[in-house]
């Protein structure tokens, strides 16, 4: 599958390397070429610098052919307005959205695109294994 | 009207300032302490600190009963997430959101934005409006017919001077609404009106056949 991802954080590097290493096209784009550092040396996949809001930046790692588009900037409304762009615009078959805002997030599931909001997931990650403790104990 | 107002920079100040003074209710949403608290010093309690984006904060200003929100930061992202979680969650009728990218205005229609104002634009039409040799200026969106009006200039090396309006081949999706001339007064064309250099065609077209229209009526 051809996967690009916007925004090279510790979860972008880590998703692009995971997704490269089972043989997967991976493009990451990012703002900050410094970024790339977190990418390992055996990544096979495109790193290329650019902004995920133009439209441009998004043609050139090569949005129109992508089946998937994951944004995961630090910037919720970043992330929503480029998997919306890549959704409406380039009809990506799937986009995948962080939005750390849990209303947010919902608003924007229930409005068509596929969300996660690590807030949510983690709290309720944390407050499983300290109850799931609690009734051990 | 209950109009909220969101980002408190030059432009947000001085819009909420003169909608204050048109007798609206006004509320601007700024995140940054400081200039909120400048604001309510000059004109009492029309600013509230706050994320324009966050549902939370939309819930506590009364967003429900708004019958208008104006995004207007300088970031075209929080502008459109600011006026969709307006429209969705608390179904607010009118949303209005300031753009940079003239390219995020066919996203921010399709998503849904009922107006959308691209300041590059706004500046590029201005500039081209007083180029002399520029063949074909907006005047006028009309937003929900998704049409324009716009001015045509016919010059002298056009090569439809002399011809009458049914020789020229119009695109079907366009008007011709008003001929100003160089010289005399302006009328409605008729199939027999002839064109003349130093004419400016007043007419109502769709985006799309823009290009068309002026190239029918110029003949280059």
């Amino acid at each position: 599958m051809k996967i690009v991802i916007m925004g090279c954080g510790r979860v972008g590097a880590r998703l692009a390397s995971l997704l490269d290493a089972d043989g997967h096209t991976v493009t990451v784009l990012d703002n900050d070429t410094y970024s790339f550092r977190r990418l390992p040396p055996t990544f096979g996949g495109t790193a290329l610098f650019g902004q995920g809001l133009n439209q441009e930046s998004l043609k050139k790692v090569g949005i129109e052919e992508a089946d998937i588009f994951v944004a995961l900037t630090q910037g919720d409304n970043r992330n929503v307005v480029s998997c919306q762009i890549a959704k409406h615009i380039f009809n990506v078959p799937r986009v995948m959205c962080r939005i750390y805002d849990p209303l947010r997030e919902e608003m924007y599931s229930a409005l068509g695109l596929e969300t996660i909001s690590p807030t949510k997931v983690f709290a309720q990650l944390l407050k499983e294994k300290i109850e799931g403790e609690k009734t051990e104990g | 009207m209950y109009i909220i107002v969101v980002g408190g920079g030059r432009l947000g100040y001085y819009l909420l300032k003169a909608l204050l003074n048109e007798g609206h209710e006004v509320l601007l949403l700024e995140k940054n302490e400081r200039i909120c608290s400048t604001i309510i010093e000059e004109m009492g309690s029309v600013c509230y600190r706050g994320d324009g984006c966050e549902a939370a904060t939309l819930a506590e200003v009364g967003t429900g009963r708004a019958d208008m929100m104006a995004a207007v930061t300088g970031d075209d992202e929080d502008n459109l997430v600011a006026c969709q979680v307006a429209k969705h969650k608390y179904n607010v009728p009118r949303t209005i959101a300031r753009l940079r990218n003239p390219q995020n205005v066919a996203l921010f229609k399709k998503l849904g934005i009922d107006v959308t104002i691209s300041t590059t634009d706004l500046i590029l039409e201005a500039i081209e409006r007083e180029l002399p040799t520029h063949p074909l200026t907006h005047l006028l969106t009309i937003e929900e017919k998704g049409q324009v009006i716009v001015d045509v200039k016919i010059s002298p090396e056009s090569a439809t001077v002399g011809k009458t309006m049914k020789e020229l081949s119009l695109p079907k999706e366009s008007k011709l609404a008003l001929v100003i001339p160089h010289e005399g007064s302006a009328h409605v064309p008729s199939a027999n009106t002839i064109l003349r250099a130093g004419d400016q065609i007043i007419a109502l077209t769709n985006p799309e056949s823009e290009e068309a229209l002026r190239a029918a009526l110029r003949g280059i």
